[in-house]
């Protein structure tokens, strides 16, 4: 960027930071005459250049890592240009083959100290400039261009830099000035990429941290809130919870079980989502085990909901459920609707003899009918979040073990694991399922809601009597 | 969800003092009561219940305090490993990239999935918005940001829309539609404005609300229809990077992780931060809910991912290894929990095993570094989103 030489924000000093310690390290252990990787001589035209290595030949690094992740380590070392390929020298990653490369001097790492400035720059294009006109590429010549505009009042500068830097090269031995050029043109495709090419060099926008505060490295604090009295002897329960969670869900992740019939990112088949989808007349088993994990994970799978409804439609004690679907559309509605759905929850759950009245303690129906003069999203909370206990202790406990959800069990598919060959497979990948688009389902989904809402909505008497009178 | 008393928001007379103010809803003898905060305080401080004595309790309090310090001893230094040395190892993972998404001219910044587990949406520095049917590679939607660096996009629990924002500081919502012709930026909606840039924003339970976050170190909550401010965090002392909201029933706290270090859980409704972690070393670029809610993890430029409980309000697991020394700059959860995906700035993606510690597999072939990682709403693929201008999507 042109404000590169202004200041050293904190973004790039972070960046720079991270390479510091561990990768001179590693770079300086790497040219180890004796444990470091070994080199050779090369002959490139008429000269030979010593001390070259092939990418095939990086992996011997202190630390034990497998192939990959070294060939990964040594792309690093190449993009931030710690090392520079020799043939295609314009790509800035480690090949694991007979490509060759070299260790960049250490006047050319990348550090924090010294910023590759646009004067530099300039100076190294003129000098290749005044060596042979027409070798630059199309993408210096355009920098050059801009440069020679913008930095027109230094160019007498810079081209006196150039020519005595030129001048002073001719005079070094052929295979030092071969080696020296190399280095020096690796270190500006780092510092300068060709366009169209990704550079790690990049950091993205600035964050707004001053970056002349204090780091306060390696000293940390470990805050405790101390908000909640909770005491060491529950942390060895808390960890537990956490393994039974994860022993709890192991099926159920694709990830480390297969799921059934297969995963469409596999197979290119889409089977198990249209197996799974909403409104599915029989869900899978592994669906309907899930419900059985949470009342939360029963009411967040609409398909377990509705099963869930079928049973409270038979024990007559749908009125709880339904009270805490219309507090949580209160909670994420518009703010808008706030008062209209305060009023209509209140005429339909808790005013005396309401159609759906619910059976909350004397104390939270008073505070939130109170509360209702003034509504605002969170004002049916307290009431939901005693409505939800006492599903969650106790109807749903009753679902699991009523012949409503044992049913569903029994009823629930249990599809084959698929078996595709490859040429099966790519069958299936051009037979792409297109499946239904999210709008057309949530319309669809707009229409079942407003039906329910009519099939359950309190009957305005008054407005039925008055029907029933103008009808007369 | 944890058994907390619950602060009901409710106002009205204290059954106590009888003066009108916030009550809290709390249990005396296991009677509900309504008491002001004051008078729970004082109630908390004085109190000999009826029967007891000074020296009772005293007795009392002798003995629990030795059996807490007996149960102390016993767990001293007990860590999530040890605890799951029990636990088998996660078997050898055989995770290929299934598809390679391209078309974004520049670094793709942000990406999220629809709940419809196929579409996604993703940002690039070049100001484009892409929708994607990533099953069958279909570019859906093109939207172009009259800004550069959309750093943030999400897409709503219905699927029927976008959010976006980036350098332009505010956070717009785009209706999408059947017609793919449609000119979407016609119908775009701001609502959110901060005074530095977005850099991350997701839609709560429903499309009428946004949580956002701004280099401003704000995080506000919006109402989509009106554009009105409904709530705003402050707390944080830089850039707010990332923020995560619970998975719970409650539905009523997240987490935000910013260039201060620290890692703040907010609750939504009073605004107020609940707790805050500050473990790391350097910037935290994200902060994910673990799948139960009951805990996160944070990506940090500091080479390390950690996991907080909140219910022992402290850190519970480091994920870091010698040979990783470049910053994290996003992760998440496989669906169980088991498995911690991070995106990290040496172009690689590093799967861990949350229980036991210890890294499980690599996941290669981005050519820069990776921005984003996000699994599927069902768990059965990761996309990762690359400043080399595409994203992948690996099972």
């Amino acid at each position: 960027s042109k404000e590169a030489g202004k200041k050293d924000n904190s973004t790039r000093y972070s960046l720079l930071a991270s390479l510091s310690c561990s990768s001179t390290n590693t770079v300086v252990e790497m040219q180890n005459p004796s444990s470091g990787v070994k080199g050779a001589e090369q002959k490139l035209n008429v000269t030979t250049i010593p001390h070259v290595i092939a990418g095939e030949t990086h992996t011997p690094i202190r630390v034990k890592v497998i192939k990959q992740e070294a060939q990964a380590f040594a792309t690093m070392l190449v993009a931030y240009g710690y090392i520079y390929p020799l043939q295609n020298h314009k790509k800035l990653v480690m090949c694991n083959d007979a490509s060759l490369y070299r260790f960049q001097t250490p006047y050319f790492w990348p550090t924090q100290k010294w910023v590759a400035e646009d004067t530099d720059y300039a100076i190294y294009l003129a000098k290749r400039n005044i060596r042979k006109k027409g070798m630059l590429e199309p993408y210096e010549q355009a920098h050059y261009n801009h440069l020679h505009e913008w930095l027109n009042h230094k160019w007498d500068f810079i081209v006196m830099q150039a020519t005595e830097q030129y001048k002073v090269a001719r005079e070094r031995k052929k295979p030092d000035r071969v080696v020296f050029d190399c280095q020096e043109r690796a270190y500006w495709i780092v510092n300068r990429p060709p366009r169209y090419t990704h550079s790690a060099m990049d950091y993205g926008p600035d964050r707004l941290i001053d970056p002349s505060a204090d780091q306060v490295k390696g000293q940390y604090r470990h805050t405790h809130t101390h908000t909640h009295t909770h005491t060491e002897w529950r942390r060895l329960r808390i960890l537990l919870e956490m393994v039974k969670y994860i022993t709890n869900y192991k099926n159920h992740d694709p990830f480390l079980a297969p799921c059934l019939p297969s995963n469409p990112w596999q197979t290119e088949s889409d089977a198990y989502w249209n197996l799974n989808t909403r409104r599915v007349d029989v869900p899978t088993k592994m669906r309907v085990e899930r419900w059985s994990f949470s009342l939360f994970e029963l009411l967040s799978d609409l398909r377990g909901r509705d099963d869930f409804k079928i049973f409270l439609k038979k024990e007559f004690s749908g009125e709880n459920l339904a009270f805490w679907e219309a507090a949580e559309e209160m909670k994420w509605g518009t703010a808008s609707s706030m008062s209209t759905k305060a009023e209509a929850i209140f005429k339909t759950f808790l005013a005396p003899g309401a159609p759906r009245w619910i059976n909350i303690d004397g104390r939270t129906m008073g505070l939130t009918v109170k509360g209702l003069d003034h509504p605002h999203r969170y004002v049916l909370d307290a009431a939901q979040t005693h409505v939800f206990m006492l599903m969650k202790k106790d109807t749903f406990f009753r679902y699991l073990k009523s012949p409503v959800y044992k049913d569903i069990q029994k009823k629930a598919l249990n599809p084959e694991p698929h078996n595709f060959s490859d040429s099966q497979v790519e069958q299936n990948a051009r037979n792409r399922g297109m499946g239904i688009h999210p709008i057309i389902l949530w319309q669809q989904e707009e229409e079942e809601r407003a039906k329910a809402a009519i099939a359950s909505a309190p009957v305005d008497v008054k407005a039925v009597m008055s029907k029933i009178d103008r009808k007369k | 969800m944890c058994d907390q008393t619950f602060m009901a928001i409710t106002f009205g007379p204290c059954d106590n003092c009888s003066t009108t103010s916030p009550l809290m809803n709390i249990y005396i003898k296991n009677e509900p009561t309504n008491y002001c905060s004051f008078c729970v305080e004082m109630m908390a401080c004085q109190g000999l219940l009826k029967g007891e004595t000074l020296a009772s309790l005293k007795n009392e309090s002798e003995s629990l305090k030795k059996k807490l310090e007996e149960e102390r001893a016993k767990l001293h230094d007990v860590e999530l490993h040890q605890v799951a040395e029990k636990i088998e190892v996660v078997s050898a993972l055989s995770i290929k990239t299934r598809r390679v998404l391209k078309g974004h001219g520049n670094k793709v910044l942000c990406m999220d999935w629809c709940k419809d587990k196929r579409r996604l949406v993703s940002s690039s520095q070049d100001g484009k918005v892409i929708v994607w049917d990533g099953f069958t590679l279909n570019k859906e939607h093109a939207v172009p940001m009259p800004c550069t660096w959309v750093m943030a996009c999400a897409y709503a629990p219905s699927g029927c829309a976008i959010a976006c924002g980036g350098l332009d500081n505010k956070c717009s919502v785009y209706p999408l539609s059947l017609d793919k012709n449609e000119n979407l930026a016609a119908k775009k909606k701001s609502v959110a404005m901060h005074t530095n840039y977005l850099s991350g924003c997701t839609f709560t339970n429903s499309d009428m609300q946004i949580l956002t976050s701004s280099g401003d170190g704000t995080c506000a909550l919006w109402d989509v229809e009106s554009g009105q401010l409904l709530q705003s965090f402050h707390g944080h002392t830089a850039d707010v990077l990332s923020l995560d909201l619970a998975p719970s029933e409650t539905g009523n706290t997240f987490v935000s992780g910013g260039c201060d270090k620290k890692a703040n859980v907010w609750d939504m409704r009073s605004g107020q931060n609940v707790q805050s972690f500050e473990t790391h070393e350097s910037d935290i670029n994200c902060v994910k809910y673990y799948p139960s809610g009951d805990a996160f993890a944070s990506a940090s430029d500091d080479a390390t991912c950690r996991l907080y409980d909140l219910r022992a309000d402290r850190e519970v697991a480091v994920y870091q290894k010698d040979s990783i020394i470049f910053g994290v700059s996003s992760l998440d959860f496989s669906l169980s929990g088991r498995l911690l995906f991070g995106g990290y700035n040496d172009y690689t993606i590093n799967i861990w095993d949350v229980l036991k510690g210890n890294r499980v597999s690599m996941l290669f072939g981005h050519e820069n570094r990776v921005s984003t990682v996000k699994v599927s709403p069902d768990g059965t693929s990761v996309c990762s989103a690359s400043w080399d201008n595409t994203l992948r999507i690996w099972a």
